[in-house]
This record gives C-alpha cells, structure tokens and sequence, in this order.
C-alpha cells in the first residue's frame, strides 16, 4: 500500500504553541508547511460535518502573521497588493494577493486596518519566501514585523459565535470581514469574524503562552471540538476558496484564477500595482483560461494534476479536487480553457486512466453561511 | 486457513490456491475515512507487486499491491456501495479481491500475525 499524495518538503520541523495539546487531544500530527499539524482527531468526515453543524477549534499558527507599519504603510502595499488599503476603515480586512513584478501570485492573504498597523495573514508554505520579498520590495522606512510569538486559532460553524462570545462578548458584534482587539481573562486576543471554511467564525490571535488555556476554554463548551487540517482542506474545497500552491502559484493572475474581487474599484482605474497592465488587459479582455468547480458523478475523485477533456480535446487540469462530506460525491477546482467554462458544460476528467464524466458547477459547492 | 501479512499493509488469506486480500487495520487507521475503492475485475491476471486496486480517502488516493501472482476470481462487490466497510471491518468484510494463486512460494517470508504486530509497534 502506498500513498499518491505526499506532503509538503520541508527542510526542519518546527513545533507549534499547540503541539503538545494537539496529540493530548488525540490528534494524528503531520508534517505541513515545515511544522508537525494535527491532520485529524476522529476523522475527517465526522470532523468535516461537525463544524458544518456546530464549531470547529482549527489551530492555524503555521500560518504567518505579520504586521506592516510606518507612514505610507498602505501606499506602500498597494504597490505589491491590487488591493485599496488606504480606503480600509479601522477594523476592517480584505482579502488580497500579493503580486511579484509580473503580476503573478506569490501568495493569497488578509489585510486587516488594526488602527496600530495593517496586520497580514499570511499562508504557513510560503510565508518565509513572503518575508523575504516584502523586506526586499518595501521601503525601508516601513516596518514589518513578523509576530512568532503568536498563535493563530479559528473557531469554524454556526456555533462558533455562541462558543466564542461566552467568553468573549464583543465577539457577536462583529460582521463578516470585521475585526477588534479583545480581552479574555487579562489575555489580549485579536479577534476576526472571518476563516477560509464557507461557515461563519472567527480567527483569534493570542499570545503563544496563552494559547493552550484558551484552547482549553474553547473545548470545554459543548459546541466545540479540535478538528484538523484534513478537513479544514475539505471545507474550503466545498467553500470554492483557492488553496495557495495548489489552485494558484506564480503562474496564476488575479483574473483568470476567477479574484478580481481582489482588485478593489480604485486600483482598477488607477492600476500601480505589479503586473497591472498585464491583469487590467486580462480584466479588459478575458483571461484565456478561467478556475471553474466541477461536480462529478459516482465516488471516484479527480485530484490534482489531473487532465480535463472536451471530447478528445484537452483543455485543462484538475488544481484541487477530493470527496465532498457534505454532497456525498467528488468535486475539484479545475483551470480550463475560457470556452469551456460556462456553468453546465459537460467535460471529463482522465484519473488513473479512466474518463470520469464531469460538469461545470457554480462556486462554491456549498452555500457560505456568512455573518454580514 | 493461513493468514499472511506483507509489509506494505496487505493480508491475504490463504485456502487452498485462492487467496482473499485485503488491507490491514493499521492500513485503514492510517488512510482514515475511505470515500472509494477502485476493484480489479475477474479474470485480471496479476503479478505480485502489481497495483490493481486503489483505496481512495477523503484526501488521498493509496495503491494496494497484489501480494502474490495469479488470477482476479472475484473482487468484492459489497464495496461499491460500502467502501467504508474498509475502515469498519478491514479485516474481514472489508476485503478488496480474490486471486486463483499461480505460485504459492510467492507466500514464503510473509508475516504472520505475530510477526506482524511486531512489525507494526515498530513503526
């Protein structure tokens, strides 16, 4: 028996503020993004269909957070970023893209307007090489700080605001995209209305020495238990979101990987962002290719890097793609040739030599379920 | 009966020259919810080592290898509408295909049950 699909390359194998309640909880740990992760607890589908219902305790701190602070801050991201962080009102985040100078995508990200500074979330596989071209590409009068000492948690489901505001009450006055400081027990926390799993929530910054009393807090409710990666993975698939390195890389631009929500009505008109003339021709014009979900019939999934045929002709590949817990069948994000990407179309995707039939689904698979 | 295991996590029942295979339960635990299984047919001829079937998780996708030589007699059609039978009963109704065994020699130097549990507190 062997595995497919093997994890991410690491070089070393840091530990997490969590790590040692993680496998108290029972979790299976896994490399990822060069740290040991809880992968699941109980299973993934089980895990997958309690935060659909109740919440979920993701521990996120293999994800970078970051902040950027100075005079000209905001100016000086949206030269790398098509996002209009000048405009973004205290509390506020937005989800953006950072761009290298061609306009292609090194990474998909949260701005978040603390007041203090513009705070960034950053995806734990690339947040080092982010580090670095940040330090490299902003002016040195700005300040980024890289905030190691900090977990980063998210607490997923319809429960998730019943949960969080018993011990933090400011918690249900957010909306969607919302964001404010809080204090929980004489620890300050940075609490967010947000997540990457379609279901309403949050993501809670705490101090790393915190971090296991808090998670603690959070289990002991009944609306709440740890659940891993795997179905963090699962969720996004279903919430249509974009997972970094998989359905986009550097060879990917905001438009035809279907986020020109990212490029806010000011940077539209006014471009200076990297690759702006290449992503406002392509937003003029049409990408060549767009991200589309598929739905497919029967049990058998297409994952990545499969091929994607109309008739004999192959006009695309499988990004990401894996068995939906709530749908009961396969679905998968794929890039396809822009003719081939209204919704309906009836394509097939070639897994393990066999044509799997396969149509062109709305995004996302599941309807959100956002506060807003 | 004799039960064989193989260090890729396979066991195969062994009666007279047709043996069952399945995977083990230390393979299930590891594989987690399983969503799908893909069957050899009957009258596939394997070779020992070949990968005919391909036990699908919710993430990931796994090769089981055919333990021995010979021909598919039957897969386990309970599967196609049950693959979690695979994680709920690894070891007995979650078993993927039968083989009419070409050489049984193929079995020499497999684990046996002990051996195996062994084996596996190793890992």
């Amino acid at each position: 028996m062997s595995d497919f699909e093997t994890g991410e390359d690491t070089v070393e194998t840091g530990t997490l503020p969590l790590d040692a309640w993680h496998r108290a909880q029972g979790a299976r740990m896994v490399e990822f993004a060069g740290y040991h992760m809880p992968i699941q607890y109980e299973g993934i589908i089980a895990e997958h269909l309690w935060t659909r219902e109740n919440a979920g305790l993701f521990d996120v701190s293999h994800m970078g957070q970051l902040t950027v602070s100075g005079a000209g801050a905001a100016e000086a991201l949206e030269k790398l970023m098509p996002g209009d962080f000048s405009a973004l009102g205290e509390g506020r985040m937005r989800y953006s893209l950072l761009l290298d100078e061609d306009g292609g995508i090194l990474d998909d990200l949260m701005v978040t307007n603390t007041g203090e500074h513009l705070a960034l979330v950053v995806n734990g596989a690339c947040k080092w090489e982010d580090i670095g071209f940040l330090r490299e590409h902003l002016p040195d009068d700005i300040t980024l700080t890289h905030h190691e000492d900090q977990a980063l948690v998210a607490l997923q489901g319809p429960k998730a605001v019943d949960a969080l505001s018993r011990l933090v009450p400011m918690a249900a006055d957010l909306k969607f995209m919302q964001s404010g400081p809080a204090d929980w027990d004489g620890v300050p926390l940075y609490i967010s209305r947000s997540g990457y799993t379609g279901e309403d929530g949050y993501e809670i910054s705490v101090p790393a020495d915190a971090a296991e009393k808090f998670a603690e807090a959070l289990v002991a409710m009944d609306e709440v238990k740890p659940i891993g990666l795997g179905a963090r993975d699962s969720l996004r698939l279903e919430a249509g979101l974009p997972l970094y390195g998989h359905d986009l890389t550097t060879a990917s631009d905001p438009v035809t990987s279907g986020l020109t929500f990212a490029i806010s009505k000011r940077r539209r008109t006014e471009g200076g962002f990297y690759g702006a003339e290449r992503i406002l021709d392509l937003l003029a014009n049409g990408g060549p290719t767009r991200r589309v979900g598929l739905a497919l019939e029967g049990r058998m999934a297409a994952r990545e890097g499969a091929r994607v045929f109309a008739g004999e002709r192959e006009i695309g590949t499988v990004t990401s793609g894996g068995f939906s817990p709530t749908l009961e069948h396969p679905i998968a994000m794929a890039q396809v040739d822009a003719a081939h990407s209204e919704t309906g179309t009836a394509l097939e995707v070639e897994q393990r030599g066999k044509r799997l039939p396969a149509t062109v689904v709305k995004m996302p698979f599941v309807p959100p379920k956002y506060v807003r | 009966m004799t039960r064989y295991f193989t260090d890729e996590h396979e066991w195969i029942d062994v009666d007279g020259d047709v043996g069952t295979v399945g995977i083990t339960d230390y393979a299930q635990s590891q594989l987690g919810d399983i969503t799908f299984v893909e069957l050899p047919g009957a009258g596939d001829q394997l070779k020992k080592g070949d990968a005919p079937c391909v036990v699908e998780s919710v993430k990931a996708a796994s090769d089981v290898y055919a333990p021995i030589s010979g021909e598919v007699t039957e897969a386990n059609a309970a599967l196609e509408d049950e693959p979690e039978l695979v994680n709920s009963a690894p070891e007995s109704d979650g078993w993927l295909f039968k083989v009419k065994m070409s050489d049984a020699s193929e079995l020499d130097g497999m684990m046996d049950e002990a051996k195996y549990k062994d084996f596996v507190s190793s890992l």
